[in-house]
This record gives structure tokens, C-alpha cells and sequence, in this order.
């Protein structure tokens, strides 16, 4: 499924790129983040194209790092090229990822529209991500990280993150 | 001549970021409530992650031996070429807000124009821009709304804000060498254009928070040039300290 989603990543490196992970949210590889655009390897280099969640997200120094030290185990060697364009979106999430993420206690992103509705707290249709209920409230815009918001469920009074809808 | 102008051009925009990201981020710490305080410094490393885009290429078009931080950290205060809004000092909490919602609003129609410059870097930049600035400007639309429309007090401070701010709007507009050459290339926005959406968007939103649009024919008008207002040396002092201190020095 990762496959379809990244069409330009050679097969062969799919299962050393599966093993790093995103540092904040460490259950998220990062194909599942889909933040890998292209990873090929062209006389014994690995070339990677790695493109940000949101322009100042600290993570992707940190994942550039991780991502040549873990081609330096297996003896191959990496260049992490930073890419900006075509933007990132919630879209190349994977749904595995996007599963992964909700058991992690981190709701994933709803479709654009009903995303609005949410943030602009129109609609209560964000779930809890320990009771499921969605009867929740937008506690802030912005959450511990960039690309999250916080809510907290008015059932069981947890406060929970939302990764934002970014198209 | 064609690099330095566009040299120039970048670092018009990206000055804007780093500054009021700058500004923002000095909240960090001291928000009025936690979620309000996390907000601020999203939006800040928002800023100024967009700013490091546009230094790096900056850096690379100079063809000099320079990096994004010999821009950001080592240039003397007549060599930024911010607006005087974005280095306007956090006073009060609403000052903070207005000071953000008027270059929001201005942010916002400037990166959808250069979504669409021939220059493939600021185009792919803008793009990524336009997603975070939208809830910068939800944000701080939100708090204009809340604050305006709130107590007596909070709406007095608000308008209070919002007075003392407008008379450096004008200069959002104005149009520098730089921006003139990079417009007739087909690179730059052309500011001019952007003007009368800017102050319609700010009357709807400013109406809806019971607030009165200010009456004003004049403007204040420098930092484009270089010429500061006086609390642009203090920011820096703070911005500059450890590359000052500790010469070359790397995280």
C-alpha cells in the first residue's frame, strides 16, 4: 500500500526506510508519514528526497540524520536532498500509519471539510482516542507540535492530540 | 546585477518572517494561558522555518561562501529590510494579536501571488507557506473577533492596538527596486495589487469585532530602506548574541 502511494522508491530500500521513524511520533515510519518523495539507489548511493510537514518542523534534521545512519549500518551510503515542492499533505499519510497513529493516542486527520468543521468548531465529529466518543471540544489550534491541535473529550475529560488536515 | 536584485528580493520577504517570528517567539514562556503560549511559538518556528527556506536560497543565489545563518545572524540593522510592523515590541497581549492579524492578512494575499512567480524556489516556497499562514491568520482572526467583541476593556485595548499599528500598513505596499525588477520578470508580486483586498479583508473582520476602522492619511514608512524604528537594535542585540559572542559558533 506504501507502494502506491510512493512510486519512485526503489523496492529494495522500502524495508531499511520502514525502520525510521518520525522522533515525535516514534510509531509512524517515515513512509508512513509519507514524507519520503523519492529514494533511489544509483551506483552503490542511496539518494533520498525528503520533504517537510510544515517549513519549520525540527524533526526533519533529526530524520535527514537518522536516515543516513541507517543506510550506514547496512554499508550504504545516503544524501538526504530536502524538497519543497509539490507540498506536503495529510493525503500521502498512509492508512496503515494513519491506524497506527490513532492506537498511539494521536487522531488522525479528518477529510478537508469536515477538518474545517472541526477547528472552526462547527461540528463535534473529532473521536476520542482513549473512549472514542465524539463528544470533544478544540481545546487550541495548535498543539504540542506544528502539526497537531489539541482537544479534549467531554466524556471522559481526556485532553487528546488532532494531526491537522493540511491540503 | 539580475542575482544581487533577486538577492535582495528574497531577502525582503524572508526578513518579514524571521522578525515577526522572532517577535512572536519572544511570548515563548509568556503566553496568557498554556494552549495560547504553544500557539505562538507554532507560529513562530512557522515563520521562521519558512524563513530558513528563503535564506538558504538567498545564500545560493549570492554565489558567496555564505550560509542562512551568516543572513540571519550577521548583517548590521540597516542591511534588514523588514517592514517597521513586524518589529513593533509585544506590549500588551492584543498589540501582539493586532500586529500579527494585519501582516497575517497581508502574508496570506502576498504567498498566493508568488505561488504563481516563475522563480521555481520562491513558487515552491510560497506554496508550502500559504498552508501554515492560513491558520496563523485563523488564529489571530479568532483572537481579533474574541478580543474586540469581549469586555469593555479587552475591546478598548484592542482598538487601542489596533490605532497604534495601522499607521505602518501603508508600508506593506510599497514597492522597492527590487520588488519593481523582479515584478517585470515575472518573479515578483506586485504589491499594488494586493492593496484594496488587504484593507476590505481587515474592515470586514475589524466590523465584526465592533471595532472602528482608523482614519489615517499618514503612514510610516523606513524599514524596507533599512531605516528602523528604535526597537528594531534591541531585538537584534538578543537575535545576534551568540554569534556575536561565540564568532562561528554551531549548534
Amino acid at each position: 500500500m506504501t507502494i502506491d502511494l510512493l512510486p519512485n522508491i526503489d523496492t529494495q530500500l522500502i524495508e531499511i526506510l520502514e525502520t525510521v521513524s518520525d522522533p515525535e511520533i516514534p510509531v509512524l515510519s517515515v513512509l508512513d508519514l509519507g514524507v519520503i518523495r523519492e529514494a533511489i539507489e544509483e551506483k552503490g548511493e542511496v539518494k533520498i528526497k525528503l520533504t517537510p510537514t510544515y517549513s519549520g518542523c525540527p524533526a526533519m534534521d533529526v530524520i535527514g540524520d537518522d536516515l543516513k545512519s541507517a543506510f550506514a549500518k547496512v554499508g550504504k551510503k545516503a544524501t538526504v536532498e530536502l524538497v519543497l515542492s509539490p507540498a506536503w499533505t495529510t493525503d500521502w499519510m498512509s492508512e496503515a500509519g494513519k491506524r497506527k497513529m490513532e492506537a498511539y493516542g494521536i487522531a488522525a486527520p479528518l477529510e478537508e471539510t469536515a477538518d474545517k468543521e472541526a477547528l472552526l468548531g462547527n461540528k463535534k465529529i473529532v473521536k476520542c482516542t482513549n473512549c472514542g466518543s465524539t463528544n470533544t471540544h478544540l481545546v487550541s489550534q495548535f498543539g504540542s507540535t506544528a502539526c497537531k491541535a489539541l482537544f479534549k473529550c467531554d466524556d471522559c475529560l481526556e485532553p487528546f492530540d488532532y494531526f491537522k488536515c493540511l491540503k | 546585477m539580475k542575482d544581487e536584485m533577486l538577492y535582495n528580493y528574497i531577502l525582503g520577504i524572508a526578513d518579514n518572517s524571521l522578525i515577526l517570528g522572532q517577535r512572536f517567539g519572544e511570548l515563548c514562556g509568556h503566553g496568557p494561558s498554556l494552549e495560547t503560549d504553544i500557539a505562538g511559538t507554532n507560529i513562530s518556528l512557522d515563520l521562521i522555518g519558512q524563513t530558513r527556506s528563503y535564506y538558504q536560497y538567498a545564500a545560493k543565489v549570492s554565489k558567496k561562501d555564505i550560509t542562512e545563518d551568516d543572513i540571519a545572524f550577521l548583517r548590521l540593522e540597516r542591511e534588514y529590510r523588514n517592514v517597521l510592523l513586524v518589529e513593533q515590541p509585544n506590549t500588551h497581549f492584543g498589540f501582539t494579536i493586532a500586529r500579527q492579524y494585519l501582516f497575517d492578512v497581508y502574508h496570506l494575499l502576498f504567498l498566493n501571488e508568488l505561488q504563481h512567480s516563475k522563480d521555481e524556489t520562491l513558487a515552491a516556497i510560497a506554496k508550502k507557506g500559504i498552508k501554515e499562514v492560513s491558520y496563523h491568520k485563523r488564529f489571530s482572526g479568532d483572537w481579533i473577533k474574541r478580543l474586540g467583541d469581549g469586555t469593555e476593556e479587552s475591546h478598548e485595548k484592542m482598538q487601542e492596538a489596533i490605532n497604534g499599528l495601522w499607521r505602518y500598513t501603508d508600508e506593506l505596499f510599497e514597492m522597492t527596486e527590487a520588488d519593481h525588477e523582479m515584478v517585470a520578470s515575472g518573479i515578483g508580486v506586485d504589491l499594488s495589487q494586493l492593496k484594496e483586498t488587504y484593507y476590505e479583508e481587515l474592515t470586514e473582520l475589524l466590523t465584526e469585532a465592533t471595532l472602528e476602522i482608523p482614519e489615517r492619511k499618514y503612514f510610516s514608512y523606513g524599514g524596507k530602506k533599512g531605516v528602523h524604528s528604535e526597537h528594531m537594535g534591541y531585538l537584534l542585540s538578543d537575535l545576534q548574541y551568540m554569534q556575536r559572542t561565540y564568532p562561528n559558533m554551531q549548534w
